[in-house]
């Protein structure tokens, strides 16, 4: 057993990793503890994929046979599907910020903050690790719409778009989740807000029916939201549905930074 | 040459709003000594440990852990220290080995090394047998054992301690202490703690600092303290001599510390 020193290593300092492996090396830290913590409890995923399921099988099947919404030659299914895969995956992030308060209140936040890592490096870890859960959020709606017939692509390259994607929308949406938690610092009020913009970024979004069709205030709001983005590649990848790829992923990258930046600006006021 | 100090404070004074916690502190540590802070609730033990650790900026005065300056090299200091909060401070959705290897990871210990370095911190606190257990299941003393494997696993050259056996049944409380001294004969490193039994600090302390109200009232070994008082004083003595047993100085700090135990009652269910 080796002795560790009592002076200042100065070698230790010199042989820090570079801050860009040291921020791979955090998110991948972060995204294997979320897998473990999903291993040990799978009762989640089961529980999640409730309200995704009813809203293919309930609302999905019923707009499609009332034919309410145009959707074009796609039927009104296919068109849902890719939404509610984002929407499940916005209900997952949105809510990750009761996670960080709950490190909080457990004296883990502080143990994180004094490890050697940039608060950008913890926020990003999280972020993608709420990408992690998504993604298994994501499989399961992906297995169910395929069940409920619609007709998705089966292109593996597209498939791992699909994932990078949700993970980019997760990443978002986690870290706008972790921003508020540093803004109120309590998990009941976090809850509440969470509550309050779920609905209206879903319903300010093109996941359940085509931006053309909504009143114009409407529409600027939801061509502000991450979501419609997020939302518009998912259908583009998954059923062909014409989309500007470029423009979805600059704004998903440019969102995911702009969140990560934001939240862990506001680390230091959970660290008190 | 003289050695360098393991932590040397000066000047350091800190304050929440209107309330000042850390009043023009200074305090030198000694690499290799097991150094005590003692003081009531509200004292700033706490304020002093966090600043050190640099998880709150210094605002006025110096921080050196061995030489190193918290407000300019800060993930360098975090590099050499362990710390164990207050609070007990683990996942319990993890098991025992995932949570020690999550801080390994944190800490950069090279892949190779990792699972023997886990296997190794977890064996010195006597886990090896709940590794792969929940540590939702652990009894409090177990979960500070894990706490300390955490704190053990790069090897800090300064491990900080606040209030490690605080809410400890006697038996627990032995066995974390008995830790603590072990892996300081092993390794040879320096030892910071906050604790309120005195007794303890008395047996375990090279030496103690006595705070009370953000500023230093005594320092030195438990035996020069307790001789400069009365010839038969025991180190509660001289604590109530120095703090006059005073309430003022609780009521804040008493809120603080009653709000940190509530979310741990909270979450231990």
């Amino acid at each position: 057993m080796s002795v560790a020193p009592a002076a200042p290593p100065s070698a230790w300092v010199d042989s820090r990793p570079r801050a860009v492996l040291r921020l791979f090396s955090r998110i991948g830290t972060f995204c294997l503890i979320e897998l473990q913590k999903l291993r040990h409890d799978r009762t989640e995923l089961i529980t999640r994929a409730i309200q995704p399921v009813l809203w293919l099988v309930i609302f999905g099947q019923t707009f499609s046979r009332i034919r309410a919404i145009p959707t074009g030659d796609v039927p009104y299914l296919d068109y849902l599907a890719p939404g509610i895969i984002a929407q499940s995956a916005l209900f997952v992030a949105i809510f990750y910020g009761i996670q960080i308060i709950w490190e909080r209140d457990a004296g883990i936040l502080t143990k994180l903050l004094v490890t050697p890592s940039p608060r950008s490096a913890l926020v990003a870890g999280k972020a993608f690790a709420a990408g992690v859960r998504t993604i298994s959020q994501a499989i399961v709606v992906l297995i169910v719409a395929a069940l409920l017939g619609v007709s998705l692509t089966w292109n593996p390259l597209k498939l791992l778009a699909v994932l990078a994607v949700v993970v980019l929308g997760a990443a978002f949406f986690s870290c706008l989740s972790m921003t508020i938690a540093g803004l109120v610092l309590r998990r009941d009020r976090l809850m509440g807000i969470g509550q309050a913009i779920t609905m209206p970024l879903f319903f300010a979004s093109n996941a359940l029916y085509p931006v053309d069709i909504m009143p114009t205030w409407l529409r600027a709001l939801s061509h502000a939201n991450p979501l419609t983005y997020e939302v518009s590649a998912l259908r583009g990848l998954l059923i062909g549905h014409p989309t500007n790829y470029l423009l979805d992923f600059t704004v998903l990258i440019v969102a995911a930074i702009a969140g990560i930046c934001a939240a862990a600006a506001l680390m230091g006021r959970l660290a008190r | 040459m003289t050695v360098e100090p393991a932590v040397e404070v000066t000047g350091l004074s800190h304050r929440f709003g209107d309330h000042l916690a850390v009043d023009d502190l200074d305090l030198t540590v000694s690499p290799g000594e097991c150094f005590g802070l003692l003081g009531p609730n509200g004292a700033g033990k706490t304020t002093t440990l966090r600043v050190l650790n640099t998880l709150y900026p210094p605002q006025s005065g110096s921080v050196r852990v061995f030489g190193l300056d918290v407000r300019t090299a800060a993930m360098s200091v975090r590099r050499l220290l362990g710390y164990v909060p207050q609070q007990l401070s683990i996942e319990g959705a993890l098991s025992g080995r995932e949570n020690v290897s999550w801080f390994a990871r944190l800490f950069d210990v090279p892949r190779r090394e990792r699972a023997a370095r886990v296997a190794e911190v977890l064996e010195i606190v006597d886990l090896t047998d709940a590794a792969d257990r929940l540590a939702s299941t652990y009894s409090g003393g177990m979960v500070r054992r894990l706490e300390l494997a955490q704190a053990l696993v790069n090897r800090p050259a300064l491990l900080v301690l606040d209030e490690p056996t605080v809410g400890l049944d006697p038996v627990a409380r032995d066995s974390v202490w008995a830790r603590v001294q072990d892996m300081q004969e092993r390794y040879g490193m320096t030892v910071l703690l906050t604790t309120h039994y005195m007794e303890e600090a008395d047996l375990l302390c090279d030496r103690v600092a006595l705070m009370h109200l953000g500023r230093l009232r005594a320092i030195g070994t438990p035996n020069s303290l307790k001789a400069e008082l009365a010839p038969d004083a025991s180190l509660e003595d001289v604590f109530r001599h120095h703090t006059g047993e005073s309430l003022e100085g609780q009521a804040k700090g008493g809120l603080r510390d009653v709000r940190g135990t509530r979310r741990t009652a909270q979450r231990m269910g």
